[in-house]
């Protein structure tokens, strides 16, 4: 059983698990602030991107378009990176919690606007005709008519979207960022042991392993609705 | 705006650096070709027990597995096996650390679109094929399949193209692929260009996946 014991020492030991339980603890704060700050800029961006896109103007379809390519084309910690180490060089400092949150909400956005959108384009044509006949105004057209319909059938699409953006918060560690990866990193080299990667690690699970099942449970009950 | 020239588009950064950079490129091309293959074999293998098997405990691990790994973010994965894994005196090499975490980390991911695929297709398909003659995996391997692969190709290139992306995190390890080499470079030349060149690099090689794949998936709802 020597190896077992060794195994134990190395990634389940309880002396170090309580002397930097507290540093992953406080990096779980960051990392669920963090995810739902991302979540609620990409998302309120993402839609209003989507909604600009329905009054087909060419000069803001345009921009629109070429921002979920560009956003959709780059990995997201090339643009932290960019952000955060690029930018002071042009006066534009920022610490590494804003830079991982402006570069993650963007990305975030691209996806949510083509999902919306693919979403509206799916409505057959006849729903929008309808209400406008009816007397309802654009607006109130696709306020009441056309956003319900198209968010509903992007809730998967928006759902896996949510969880591998928010999975990326552990990408701050790379700019230092005081998350849960970068805490155990750092605990984990000062006590020359991997048990607080073990930590971090479980910490991970415990915050999105309810995400991935309730991500599971919406697109099932959305699938026994229709 | 000069800073912005000087700083982000330096044309002599790029001519200096550009070489270099390439050979990154081509480092995060021949690692993606690597790892897409492998999750993509391992992803329709669990695909295909989870779908076939009548037992329900082994459903239940796979769905375990698969979850377990969506979860996680592939970073503290990496990092887990990478910098965890030698204090066992194991010693493991970047690579295998790496090509390792991405298995376990894209397999699920393919597993899902696989298995959606997999449903996708007729129970009838694999009924009449079986009845033909034909074994149950000879029904799977030239009915079933082929039929679930097409059914959720979109899905696939956008999985494969999410990996290429993913190949950024190999630089934490010190993995020379493009994102890696670019930081290198900026350190030699205090200057960001070549970030901002590799930015470019990444968007030329990424940018018509994206595109072709928008098409893809929007010839796919037509045809349905």
């Amino acid at each position: 059983m020597e190896w077992f014991d060794r195994l134990v020492f190395t990634f389940f030991n309880a002396g170090v698990a309580a002397r930097y339980l507290p540093d992953i603890v406080k990096g779980m704060g960051v990392t669920v602030a963090l995810g739902l700050c991302v979540v609620a800029a990409g998302l309120v961006l993402g839609l209003l991107l989507a909604v600009l896109r329905t009054l087909h103007r060419p000069w803001l379809t345009l921009p629109i378009v070429a921002f979920a390519d560009i956003l959709r084309a780059l990995p997201p910690l090339v643009v932290i990176i960019v952000l955060f180490f690029a930018f002071p060089y042009i006066e534009l400092s920022m610490s590494s919690f804003t830079a991982t949150w402006i570069a993650l909400s963007l990305v975030l956005a691209a996806y949510a606007e083509e999902s919306i959108w693919a979403g509206l384009l799916a409505l057959p044509r006849g729903q929008s005709e309808a209400a406008r006949s009816t007397g309802m105004s654009w607006w109130r057209t696709l306020r009441f008519v056309l956003l319900p319909q198209a968010l509903r059938i992007a809730v998967p699409a928006l759902t896996n979207r949510v969880i591998s953006i928010t999975k990326n918060t552990a990408l701050g560690s790379v700019v230092a960022l005081n998350e849960v990866l970068n805490n155990a990193q750092s605990a984990s080299s000062n006590a020359g042991n991997p048990t607080p990667l073990t930590l971090g690690a479980v910490a991970y699970l415990i915050i999105f392993l309810p995400v991935v099942l309730g991500a599971r449970w919406l697109e099932t009950r959305w699938r026994w609705k229709r | 705006m000069d800073a912005i020239l000087q700083n982000f588009f330096n044309l002599a950064v790029y001519r200096d650096v550009f070489g270099f950079l390439l050979r990154g490129l081509w480092t995060t091309v021949w690692l993606s070709l690597l790892v897409i293959p492998i999750g993509a074999a391992s992803g329709l293998v669990i695909a295909v027990a989870a779908t076939q098997t009548r037992r329900r405990w082994v459903r239940f691990l796979l769905a375990a597995y698969v979850d377990f790994f969506r979860a996680f973010p592939p970073l503290v994965l990496l990092i887990f096996i990478y910098y965890g894994v030698p204090f066992l005196g194991i010693d493991l090499p970047k690579l295998m650390a790496v090509a390792i975490g991405f298995m376990l980390n894209n397999s699920s991911y393919y597993a899902e679109v696989f298995r959606a695929g997999i449903e996708s297709v007729p129970g009838g398909q694999a009924e009449a094929a079986r009845s033909t003659g034909l074994t149950r995996m000879q029904a799977l391997r030239h009915v079933v399949i082929p039929q679930a692969t097409r059914n959720v190709l979109p899905d696939l290139v956008g999985n494969s193209i999410e990996v290429v992306k993913l190949t950024t995190i190999a630089s934490v390890v010190a993995i020379p692929e493009l994102l890696r080499v670019a930081r290198d470079a900026q350190s030699l030349v205090y200057n960001p260009s070549p970030i901002v060149l590799a930015a470019l690099m990444y968007l030329a090689l990424l940018w018509p996946l994206v595109r072709w794949l928008s098409r893809l998936e929007h010839r796919h709802v037509q045809a349905r």
